[in-house]
């Protein structure tokens, strides 16, 4: 595997920050899956991950692996990275409405600016951060 | 329980500065103290009770009270909620008054983020969203105009509609002899301005100012003895909007909850405002903040703000007459403070002659801190004029 800043849009791929509570999460993008959260009680996915149900207060969650498919909620083409985008830019900022439901803050990337638009199915890829993680971002579906 | 007539504003104070060389922020904060104390006829010491938010250097409320000298204090707040903190204080001051905690509340705000920029947060911050946004590149512009995409996508909003709030803003910075950006702009400036994070141009985006505020909240007893003309405190509402669990709305702000909250305490609705102070870090945050307010209907805001509603004096909602964040200052990267500080002068008939509002009774101020992209606080001021 390639180590950092290695992403085919030529996108930086910055290592988050991984704590007890969310090294599975991180451990599942390098081996390229994306896990989600559900709560057991009330059955909530929950985003971002996190060992509460912030719907029913329960302690009781569970890891599963999401299709990694959605939708893009919306989207800029920003002009101006900063810290390591800082000579990035053009690059695309974006939610995406997983098909479990969560929208979730992530980067479009491989697609032409003038393709972009809300409702555009997108599936997940991943960008290895050479940390032992990857970043869930976002493609074009390429089958639709 | 209600704060309602329980407190008054009696001095406020904007620095002058938009570019401070040789100065630290503390000391920015004590010039911004004196000049709200001395607005109000009073001093350092009749203070009892001390508010100030993230930009205050130091731990909490404690290091710049030690550094200000104040002796008297029985009252402490720092709740950070970015750049509506002043007008949460505000509420809070006058809750605190209300209840007879304190007498003499003195709110400051300052800081120097154009001569000293401030470093950004890293990824490596210890909020538990950090690792699920941060790697991403997030930028404070960048958040806001994913706002905006989906306001237009679900409203029809256009650059166009956003760009009015601009120049309404610039058309009322012109007669701020300390505004930034003083000079008139059109629709076509701010649409031909570079695009930052698309859709927003760098003219909509508020200025980058060093500078501050301060405000004094007294108690009527207190009031009493001030020759100064004082601001009533009607009504106060706060709300956070938070990310909801995955379910992040990007169209509203949270004016939703903390406008009701207000107008109820207040007991005036939307038609009896004859100002209002709008917090404008981005064009886009007024047009979602006046729909949320309710002084248009919800995804209207574009038509309102087109049809010159905004502009002083005799528009439908004459807003920011300093020239608000967009022109006039945005000291330490926070429009709260300035947003009431225009309001109290507007009550006072002390604001710029050309957009003074005629017989000025009742104005609100509205306050947005974090990212309408992600986790944001909203808070409102209802105001009136003493024996108004």
């Amino acid at each position: 595997m390639t180590a950092a800043a290695g992403s085919p849009g030529g996108l930086p791929a910055p290592a988050p920050p991984v704590n007890p509570e969310t090294q599975e999460f991180w451990a599942a993008t390098a081996a390229g899956r994306l896990l989600l959260k559900r709560c057991l009680d009330c059955g909530s996915v929950i985003w971002y991950p996190r060992a509460i149900c912030p719907d029913c207060s329960s302690l009781r969650t569970e890891w599963f692996t999401a299709s990694g498919r959605g939708r893009v909620y919306s989207y800029t083409v920003n002009h101006r990275g900063q810290g390591a985008y800082q000579g990035s830019a053009p690059f695309v900022l974006a939610y995406v409405e997983l098909d479990e439901g969560p929208r979730v803050m992530t980067n479009v990337v491989e697609a032409d600016t003038a393709d972009l638009a809300v409702g555009l199915p997108v599936d997940v890829v991943f960008h290895d951060t050479g940390d032992g993680s990857a970043l869930p971002r976002f493609r074009p579906r390429k089958d639709r | 329980m209600t704060i309602r007539g329980k407190a008054r504003i009696a001095g406020a104070y904007e620095h002058p500065g938009r570019k401070i060389s040789g100065k630290s922020v503390a000391q920015v904060h004590a010039e911004v103290a004196l000049g709200a104390v001395a607005d109000a006829g009073l001093s350092l010491s009749d203070v009892d009770a001390y508010f100030c938010a993230g930009d205050a250097p130091g731990f909490g409320p404690l290091s710049m009270a030690d550094y200000l000298g104040l002796k008297q204090l029985r009252y402490l707040d720092s709740t950070e909620t970015g750049g509506s903190s002043s007008l949460v204080h505000v509420g809070h001051a006058a809750a605190a008054i209300a209840e007879g905690k304190c007498h003499v509340a003195l709110i400051t705000l300052a800081g120097l983020p154009r001569s000293q920029p401030m470093p950004r947060p890293s990824a490596s911050g210890l909020a538990p969203e950090a690792a699920f946004e941060l790697p991403f590149g997030p930028t404070t512009v960048s958040m806001y105009a994913l706002a905006a995409r989906r306001h237009m996508y679900e409203y029809g909003t256009t650059s166009a509609q956003l760009a009015a709030v601009k120049v309404a803003a610039s058309q009322h910075a012109q007669h701020n002899p300390h505004a930034m950006l003083p000079n008139p702009v059109t629709v076509e400036d701010v649409l031909e301005s570079p695009m930052i994070s698309d859709p927003l141009h760098r003219l909509d985006c508020c200025v980058i100012s060093d500078g501050g505020g301060a405000l004094v909240v007294v108690s009527p007893e207190a009031a009493r003895d001030l020759r100064r003309q004082t601001v009533t405190v009607l009504g106060h509402g706060e709300s956070p909007k938070l990310a909801d669990n995955g379910r992040i709305d990007l169209t509203y702000t949270g004016a939703v909850w903390s406008g009701p909250r207000a107008f109820e305490e207040a007991g005036v609705t939307q038609a009896d405002i004859d100002y209002a102070s709008i917090y404008d870090s981005f064009t886009i945050t007024v047009l979602q903040t006046i729909e949320d307010l309710g002084f248009c209907e919800k995804g209207k805001g574009g038509a309102f703000v087109a049809d010159g509603s905004l502009l002083a004096p005799h528009g439908a909602l004459p807003f920011n007459t300093d020239g608000g964040g967009l022109c006039n200052n945005h000291p330490a990267n926070r429009g709260g403070m300035t947003k009431v500080i225009e309001a109290v002068r507007q009550l006072r008939g002390e604001a710029n002659g050309p957009v003074q509002v005629p017989d000025c009774e009742l104005a609100l101020a509205h306050g947005n801190g974090g990212s309408l992209g992600t986790r944001s606080g909203a808070a409102t001021l209802i105001l009136g004029r003493e024996g108004a």
